[in-house]
């Protein structure tokens, strides 16, 4: 099953490694959400942690769901999705190389995301950026978990653009006050052990939403309306 | 479609409750601290109640509805979302009302109960919206839908929770007074009834609707046929 995981999961960086429009057009947009928080919270002060953690995670949410859209969108142009459904290649193995794929755009722009909360807000991440990282991988794998699902399943739906934020964002609502929490707290160089809850939390929380997308991605994606 | 002896007897036990709620509940002792307004508290927990008990019910409808293909699961489904988000829309309304009078102000983020209904009642709109516009394939996305976020609903209590370090423990139903006990469980078994006349009626509705379009269809086939 790696091995098939794997096979598509290049298939995908193949693609994109040709064009680079998902990781560029991401990275762009990213980078333009931050601008606008710059503007609309850089008044003199410093920024509290606070401010920095929401805007890191909500620069995270806007721009992942921005690369999400477009790189189903692409698939289905192509009709390449249909394609693979019609394979004989066993469905969790897609979902899960979705996912992979999804995560991976998303550590990208974490990372374009962190460099720019340093520069640009000025966010102090000296000692505490392992634990960053490893709380914004957590947070990437429960926000492509149920992206990966309801991407792929949008199909061919009606106004599947404008319904893709508005599944995504209430259902991984847990993963943003995790996510935003965990990080104002490292940021203030907050209590350990709430820091350690919150990480803790997105590991049940991955657990589940991965759980739950491998068993209805059969049921949920179909090739009649990819 | 005739009306089953059950759906008559459950009508007018609901009917009768909810006529007979009002006289208890203004009789009802007053409250020391909250005087009138916590009289609200009487409808306020009865929906409550039906809005999360509409959400499993709807969960537990897609669910049949993904693994067993019962289109009697998918109207059930429909139907106790519908009623999720009529009943939701009564708890946001009543919660502030009250909250108004005992904290100050309307809403207060740190009330890990209002929050997370919230939260659900925007999970349960998404699935309303996926329905009506998501064309084609839809009901599929909306029953993975409902699964997702009755699994988000423990998931967004505990975060919410944690969120915020200061809520109020409520263990009100267990502390009330003899005298309010009465006026409480009639209302919440009426609002209960209503919650299955309700719901009984909406499948009835969606059953003559498919019903219709079944015989649009055929009066069309008959049609090209001549």
């Amino acid at each position: 099953m790696i091995r098939d995981v794997l096979t598509l999961l290049g298939k995908d960086l193949r693609v994109e490694w040709r064009n680079q429009e998902l990781a560029l057009a991401t990275l762009f947009f990213a980078a333009v959400v931050m601008l606008i928080f710059v503007f609309a919270f850089l008044a003199g002060d410093r920024p509290s942690a606070e401010v920095c953690s929401g805007v890191l995670w909500v620069a995270l949410a806007l721009s992942g769901t921005v690369g999400i859209a477009r790189g189903f969108e692409r698939e289905r142009e192509g009709s390449s999705f249909r394609a693979l459904l019609l394979s004989p290649m066993a469905r969790e193995v897609i979902y899960v190389s979705k996912l992979t794929g999804i995560a991976l755009l998303m550590a990208l722009v974490a990372v374009v995301a962190l460099v720019l909360l340093v520069v640009l807000f000025g966010a102090m991440v000296g000692e505490i950026w392992p634990t960053l990282l490893l709380l914004l991988a957590l947070g990437i794998v429960g926000f492509s978990a149920v992206a990966a699902l309801f991407g792929a399943a949008l199909g061919r739906a009606q106004s599947r653009q404008v319904l893709l934020p508005l599944l995504l964002y209430p259902l991984t609502l847990p993963v943003l006050i995790a996510g935003t929490r965990a990080t104002a707290l490292l940021l203030s160089g907050g209590d350990a052990a709430q820091i350690s809850f919150w990480l803790r939390f997105l590991v049940v929380f991955d657990a589940v939403f991965v759980s739950l997308g491998v068993w209805l991605f059969e049921h949920v994606v179909t090739a009649g309306e990819a | 479609m005739k009306l089953s002896p059950w759906f008559l007897i459950v009508l007018t036990l609901a009917v009768f409750g909810l006529a007979m709620a009002p006289q208890l509940i203004v009789a009802a002792p007053r409250e020391v601290t909250m005087g009138l307004v916590q009289k609200i508290f009487y409808y306020h927990v009865p929906v409550a109640w039906l809005t999360f008990s509409g959400a499993f019910v709807c969960a537990g409808g897609s669910a049949a509805f993904l693994f067993r293909n019962s289109e009697r699961g998918d109207r059930i489904a429909l139907a106790a979302a519908e009623l999720t988000v009529l009943f939701g829309l009564c708890v946001l309304v009543t919660g502030p009302l009250w909250a108004r009078k005992a904290w100050g102000s309307y809403w207060k983020w740190e009330d890990v109960r209002l929050t997370t209904t919230l939260i659900l009642w925007f999970i349960f709109l998404a699935y309303l919206f996926t329905r009506k516009y998501g064309g084609p394939g839809a009901r599929k996305l909306a029953a993975a839908l409902a699964l997702f976020g009755a699994a988000d609903v423990p998931l967004i209590y505990l975060s919410v929770q944690f969120w915020r370090t200061i809520h109020p423990k409520t263990t009100v139903v267990s502390t009330l007074g003899p005298g309010m006990r009465g006026p409480f469980w009639l209302a919440l078994v009426s609002f209960t009834l209503l919650f299955f006349v309700l719901l009984e009626l909406r499948l009835r509705l969606e059953a003559a609707r498919v019903a219709r379009d079944e015989l649009v269809l055929a009066v069309e086939d008959w049609e090209d046929a001549q």
